[in-house]
């Protein structure tokens, strides 16, 4: 600030321009001309995509989706189309990606846990009801091979039968065959053709070949001499049902007498218990979530898993920052040489695909045939993941390997914003620099690395492919009733639940514990995000 | 100039709109979905459906039908097949192994597949590992069993027991006297089951017509236990090792470690390869009934909600199921084919012939859906009682008690 000279009446300046108001700004931003066709082309793809979507599923008539599809592509023409709407603009694809990675999918999951989707409930009722007469045919077992031409009448189809003796009969799905003597036959004694009926070839068959396939000519008026179908449309065989369906009853009944009814489960069941495979998938409400509770199968490991998660995500989270920030504080010197190569080499494990990492990891740790048996400790046959302590201890070294330098670069750029100034004040003030890092520079990096941790806890509490990979779970514990290991997380222990390695896939109660991994997750992450708000006071 | 712009913006964005779609011709939908789907067929398989491209023209050319091929990864298409197929836009066949079936059934995904006389064509095993529950369901094409390959150079003779095999292991002074390739985690009860059966412990009792029943948990009882408690006497001595991997266990074997080892016709290329003279034995028995190995079989299976069920059955039974693509399919897999006239036509292949002659005495792998509660528990115990870490007795009677358990939901 110049001073001016004392009883100079004050120079009148030009006041300075008003502040542009931030709408004014942006829309002066959107009248350059690159910007208009940048516009034009990303809107013209995703415009073509969603015409081109909405038009499939028109013509499969799923008017849900379209009518969604639809009314998200006018919206985002809207938003990018009119003048203003800033926020919206930055936040569209993201809110978009939001809705259709995590909100739809965290909602159809929590959809399929009050279900019990899963082997032997895997369709609609009526599904299984097809499945259940398609595999209750059982071909007599002297059965002899009928020659047969499909027959086609007023929609209807007929089987023109030469029987081994050369007798022709014709019969449908309600009435019996019968005898008929003006067949036209072929050259082998075939018949091929009836009055009143259009004989139908092989290439006429294909258009019906469902109700060809299904269709049951009863041999006589008594339903325990079976019935002929064809598998081929060339020949028929017969064929007896183990289970006669009752529409009317909703139920089957075998040869014998047994009653199967709908059990309300999702299956056909005798009183006595025994089901018929195949069932359907049905609404059970809350089952699933009781289930996981009170089954004492799975609630014997379950608080073990729990609590190793806890442990698994705390402590990765705690080794991968303090050995992240340990050594972005020795290369944060200003004086280091070789700093950039460092960096380099401390990036490469968080460059090497996660997966890769630890299977090759696997293979370092064999306990005869891995490296660090074999070669560092010189043939100590030490069971890095066969122990359950070495286990776990392996995968939260695994994790510190592949974790750190992503902590690194963080905490390097959180330190490289910290002003110089304070530390230096501090120091002038005689602080030992244990004092200064401890409430100067730490409190200031939680400040903006504090969310980053947050997010890295929610990661290692779900970090699937780690322990998949390495461990499959770790070293079983054979007396548990479930499939559960010594370094089994929450969410290893929902896969072998949903992809049956034991008792067969049950996305039900998967889904179940699924939904209350997310609450266990959301809940952690809600409080801890506003306990950092505290922390922003400091600044 | 606000409105001439915003025209201009809605104009341009109109005439690409149109021009990208216009591009897009919407004929290109998917087969499979109406009305294109009668009239054609799509069948999953990994990469050996190239071998069948052949035939598929044929078919065309015959009967006027398309087939597509898709290939996919062998593992996943189970799964997939199961979920994809209740939508209705699933595939009209599928390749897949034998002891999938009790889970497609169990899902009711698959129909039934009519063979008609051609079921006698068949090698008997590999009709009975595609049938459940007394109905056919697929179409073999594959019998595939393990065996015992022998460096002739170490070893020159046959054993007739397993003792016998592990005193000529031992006085060859390799490594290894006896490779099998395990898992230290999970370890491997399908190469471990001809010693196991050995010993009278098949898994689930057969009833009357053959099939497993799924009820009758038979891994228990004196024959379980004998073979239990050889196991552990087999760790502690060094036998079998947990820690030696599929991976590792072949490149021992190749390296001339030892001269006895359990594997299957897979690795025999690779052996053949590294340079080592083998020959292919019977497993030799350890508890005196017959080392018989699982059989595993691959087939071909329809799915119930094919639209194409008619051309379906004829395609497999008149087309793949001849002697041709057998031929074709064993020539690019390496297993021997299920067809009988093609498997005595195979056998001029000395591997297929020695194998085949194990596999003759095998029983196919149950393929009922209570299997899947045993393998994880089995391999697991076995791991455990292989390294010592407890009394093989308990730990066996612990899990008969545990797949029981599981078994009964």
């Amino acid at each position: 600030m110049s001073a001016t000279t004392p009883g100079a009446p004050p120079i009148p300046a030009t006041p300075p321009p008003a502040p542009r108001p931030a709408p004014a700004l942006a829309s002066r931003g959107s009248r350059s001309v690159r910007g208009t066709l940048v516009t034009i082309l990303l809107l013209s793809i995703v415009n073509a995509v969603a015409l081109f979507a909405m038009f499939i599923l028109v013509m499969q008539e799923s008017w849900a989706v379209f009518g969604i599809a639809a009314a998200v592509t006018i919206a985002l023409n809207v938003i990018y189309l009119r003048r203003g709407l800033l926020p919206a603009k930055y936040l569209a694809p993201g809110v978009l990606f939001l809705v259709v990675f995590q909100i739809f999918v965290v909602g159809y999951s929590g959809y399929i846990a009050f279900t019990n989707y899963g082997d032997g409930h895997n369709s609609t009722q009526q599904d299984a009801i097809d499945a259940i007469i398609q595999t209750a045919q059982k071909r007599v077992p002297d059965s002899p091979a009928y020659r047969v031409t499909i027959l086609e009448q007023l929609g209807g189809y007929a089987f023109l039968v030469t029987d081994p003796d050369g007798d022709v009969l014709v019969g449908d799905e309600d009435s019996p065959l019968e005898r008929v003597g003006n067949a036209e036959l072929d050259g082998t004694g075939k018949a091929i053709a009836l009055d009143g009926y259009t004989a139908l070839g092989f290439s006429d068959l294909l258009g019906a070949q469902r109700d060809i396939a299904d269709l049951s000519v009863p041999l006589s008026d008594d339903p325990n001499d079976g019935a002929l179908r064809t598998p081929d449309g060339t020949n028929a065989y017969l064929y007896l049902a183990d289970v006669v369906y009752d529409e009317q009853a909703d139920s089957f009944t075998t040869l014998d007498g047994t009653v199967y009814r709908d059990g309300g489960e999702g299956a056909y069941v005798t009183d006595a218990g025994s089901e018929l495979a195949p069932g359907w998938k049905i609404d059970v409400g809350f089952d699933n979530f009781v289930r996981a509770f009170t089954n004492d199968d799975i609630r014997g490991p379950l608080l073990g898993v729990t609590l190793w998660t806890f442990a698994f995500a705390v402590l990765s989270v705690a080794t991968t920052f303090a050995l992240g920030l340990f050594l972005a504080i020795v290369f944060n010197h200003p004086t280091m040489r070789g700093k950039k190569l460092y960096r380099v080499i401390m990036v490469l494990p968080y460059a090497f695909p996660g997966f890769l990492s630890a299977l090759v990891f696997l293979g370092l740790f064999n306990q005869e045939f891995g490296f660090f048996n074999q070669v560092l400790l010189g043939g100590a046959p030490i069971p890095w993941l066969t122990d359950p302590w070495l286990a776990k201890f392996s995968v939260l070294f695994v994790n510190l390997w592949l974790g750190f330098p992503y902590m690194f670069l963080i905490c390097t750029g959180a330190l490289q914003s910290i002003p110089e100034e304070l530390s230096e004040a501090a120091r002038v003030d005689g602080a030992h620099p244990w004092a200064v890092f401890r409430l100067i520079k730490f409190p200031l990096l939680l400040v903006s690395v504090a969310p980053l941790l947050i997010s890295s806890f929610a990661f290692n509490f779900n970090n699937f492919t780690l322990i998949f990979l390495l461990t499959g779970g770790g070293p079983r514990d054979i007396e548990a009733g479930i499939d559960a290991g010594a370094t089994d997380i929450l969410i290893t222990l929902v896969y072998k639940v949903a992809f049956g390695e034991g008792t067969g896939r049950d996305y039900g109660l998967a889904s179940a514990f699924a939904i209350l991994i997310f609450f266990i997750v959301a809940t952690i992450s809600i409080v801890s995000f506003r306990r950092t708000k505290a922390l922003e006071e400091l600044n | 100039m606000k409105v001439t712009r915003s025209l201009l913006l809605t104009g341009a964005l109109a005439t690409s709109a149109a021009l990208i779609l216009g591009g897009c011709s919407p004929a290109e939908e998917d087969p499979g979905q109406s009305p294109d789907s009668a009239g054609s067929l799509i069948v999953w398989g990994d990469d050996r459906v190239e071998a069948l491209q052949e035939v598929a023209e044929q078919f065309e050319a015959d009967r006027g039908v398309t087939v597509e091929f898709v290939q996919k990864d062998f593992g996943a298409i189970r799964d997939d097949f199961i979920t994809q197929a209740p939508t209705g836009n699933g595939p009209d066949i599928i390749v897949g192994a034998h002891d999938w079936l009790g889970k497609l059934v169990q899902n009711g995904v698959v129909a039934p597949l009519e063979l008609g006389t051609a079921v006698d064509a068949f090698q008997e095993v590999a009709i009975a590992a595609m049938s459940y529950e007394g109905q056919t369901y697929g179409l073999p094409y594959s019998v595939e069993n393990v065996a015992l390959v022998r460096n002739t150079e170490l070893a020159p003779d046959a054993p007739a027991t397993f003792d016998d095999l592990i005193a000529a292991g031992t006085a060859a002074g390799t490594e290894y006297p006896f490779l099998v390739g395990l898992d230290p985690a999970a370890s491997d009860p399908y190469h471990l089951y001809p010693l196991q059966a050995s010993f009278g412990a098949p898994v689930f009792e057969t009833t009357a017509d053959g099939t497993y029943d799924a009820d009758a948990l038979a891994l228990g009882g004196e024959g379980g236990e004998a073979f239990a408690t050889q196991l552990a006497a087999w760790g502690a001595a060094g036998i079998l090792n947990t820690n030696i991997s599929g991976d590792i266990a072949l490149e021992e074997f190749i390296a001339g470690k030892s001269p006895f080892y359990l594997t299957g016709p897979w690795n025999i290329p690779a052996i053949a390869e590294g340079g080592i003279s083998y020959a292919v034995d019977p497993v030799p028995t350890a508890g005196g009934q017959p080392a018989t190995p699982f059989v595993g079989v691959q087939g071909f299976f329809v799915s119930s909600q094919s639209e194409n069920p008619i051309a379906a059955n004829d395609f497999l039974v008149n087309y793949i199921g001849t002697e041709e693509v057998q031929t074709a399919l064993y020539e690019v897999g390496g297993r021997a084919p299920a067809l009988l006239t093609a498997f005595e036509a195979a056998q001029s292949d000395v591997d297929v012939a020695a194998f085949g002659a194990v596999g003759a005495d095998g029983v196919p792998m149950p393929n009922v859906p209570a299997m899947d509660s045993v393998w994880s528990d089995w391999g697991s115990t076995q791991v455990a009682i292989i390294n010592g870490q407890g009394d093989p007795v308990e730990l066996w009677r612990t899990m008969v008690a545990n797949i029981e358990s599981s078994i009964a939901g």
